[in-house]
């Protein structure tokens, strides 16, 4: 099972490191929407300090919903998942595997780039760690609950769009969670904890729960 | 004496019967409502709460209340329906939850449209983020989302189990969705919460709410069942039930 997990994993990772713009728009994508607001709203330091937690997690949001469309429809496209779905091996860990390798594809590069974007909205270091902290606990969240949208809008026109109607709603508490994270670590570190903790156990139940249901809704869509 | 309640669950079955009660639950629902509403705006106090009362507008409430009390409720029969549909495969089941759908959403605009309006005299203004008016949004967005996927599927099969999975999704995280709007700062989650307990409503205008929230479940029967026959006679439009019954109307 193990060998299985480790194999998708790893063709995913090989097959979009092979495409690597794929990869680069989802992380531009969230630094333009990012670098966008500032010259929205005016670039008052103060007013930038204060949006900032906020901006960058609804850009995180809109970042990993664009990134989600293509986590099953290439493998839907020619047939792999077909195969997937007739294999002896449980389908919710591949769908498992699946969600981790985009996570690393999408997920993991904002957290990386995220202290460039607590320079533009002049944040503090201990809110750029925070930033990081959150991104990192909150994002592959995203990608688990976003699987199940994404298997459910396998295939149809429009898809794209649709997937934002049905996912964004059940984005709404890594949201303020993780904006809260960053916006309370502006005083003292110590008092985004009980932020983290609500993230972790966000996390822990899109684990149980998320690639159990995302391949229940691949068997649907796939019938 | 034992009643074989699987016999209902064919439509075939179950097109007549809705058809026998839609009359009846539009009756109780018209009588109910405008009984309760009469009720409510000439049977109670003119003015609500102590030092600061709210005067006269406060009677929105008799909609406002029973309509997200109706929303949240059919959010929760359009979930069990969707499970009993997956669970036992009945086609029936999934095409209560399509018909309930568009009833609780219009419950839920009704609800957010109201507290708007109640809003405007006694916050000074139609929007505040109240967190139990944005839980009545996010909501809404729900049932946008089940209609819209179901509506983006062709394969009627597909449509059915796709949304009933989502409706399912979209329950378990709707307490998780709540909480987080009530409760935006986990340290300080008492003070922030907002309670609504039917026993601190005063008996004189519990009374005609409820009236009203028992109107709307009637209607929302009504409503349901009516879209029902039309949902039955579409899918089932190649059946011979539904040849004979059409014939039957023609040759009248």
């Amino acid at each position: 099972m193990l060998k299985t997990f480790i194999s998708i994993l790893a063709r995913d990772l090989t097959l979009a490191l092979r495409r690597r713009t794929d990869v680069l728009t989802v992380l531009f994508f969230f630094l333009i929407v990012v670098s966008l607001f500032p010259l929205g709203v005016g670039s008052e330091q103060a007013l930038l300090r204060e949006l900032g937690p906020g901006v960058v997690w609804v850009a995180a949001l809109l970042a990993s919903m664009l990134a989600l469309e293509r986590l099953f429809a290439a493998d839907f496209e020619d047939g792999t998942l077909e195969q997937m779905l007739l294999t002896p091996q449980p389908l919710g860990l591949l769908v498992l595997a699946k969600v981790i390798a985009h996570w690393l594809l999408t997920g993991l590069p904002l957290v990386v780039i995220a202290p460039l974007i607590a320079l533009q909205y002049q944040l503090g270091d201990g809110q750029m760690l925070m930033m990081m902290a959150s991104l990192l606990l909150g994002t592959p969240t995203l990608g688990l609950i976003g699987a199940i949208g994404a298997a459910l809008t396998l295939g149809l026109r429009g898809g794209g769009i649709l997937l934002s109607l049905l996912i964004l709603p059940l984005y709404i508490p890594i949201l303020i969670y993780g904006e809260g994270a960053v916006t309370v670590s502006a005083i003292a570190l110590a008092d985004s904890e009980p932020y983290l903790m609500l993230l972790g156990a966000l996390l822990m139940m899109a684990l149980i729960l998320g690639p159990w249901a995302a391949a229940a809704a691949l068997r649907i869509s796939m019938d | 004496m034992s009643i074989n309640w699987f016999k209902f669950a064919s439509p075939a079955a179950f097109y007549p019967i809705a058809g026998r009660m839609i009359p009846w639950f539009a009756g109780i629902a018209i009588v109910l409502v405008l009984g309760s509403l009469l009720w409510g705006f000439f049977g109670t106090a003119a003015q609500l709460g102590g030092s600061n009362p709210q005067k006269e507008y406060y009677r929105i409430i008799y909609i406002h209340v029973a309509g997200a009390w109706m929303s949240m409720w059919l959010y929760l029969v359009l979930a069990g329906w969707s499970a009993i549909g997956l669970v036992f495969n009945t086609r029936l089941s999934f095409m209560m939850a399509k018909a309930v759908a568009p009833t609780g959403a219009i419950f839920t605009v009704i609800a957010l449209w109201t507290g708007a309006f109640w809003g405007r005299p006694s916050w000074g203004t139609y929007w505040d983020w109240d967190p139990r008016l944005t839980s009545e949004l996010i909501l809404f967005f729900l049932y946008i989302g089940y209609i819209a996927l179901h509506s983006a599927i062709d394969d009627t099969r597909r449509a059915d189990r796709a949304a009933a999975l989502l409706a399912m999704v979209g329950l378990v995280m709707l307490p998780v969705i709540y909480w987080s709007i009530n409760c935006p700062d986990p340290t300080q989650c008492a003070a922030l919460h907002q309670r609504s307990d039917p026993g601190s409503i005063h008996a004189s205008i519990l009374w005609p709410m409820l009236g009203v929230t028992l109107g709307f479940w009637s209607y929302a029967f009504a409503a349901t069942f009516v879209r029902l026959r039309g949902i039955i006679l579409l899918r089932e439009a190649d059946s011979a039930w539904v040849r004979e019954l059409l014939q039957g109307d023609s040759g009248r």
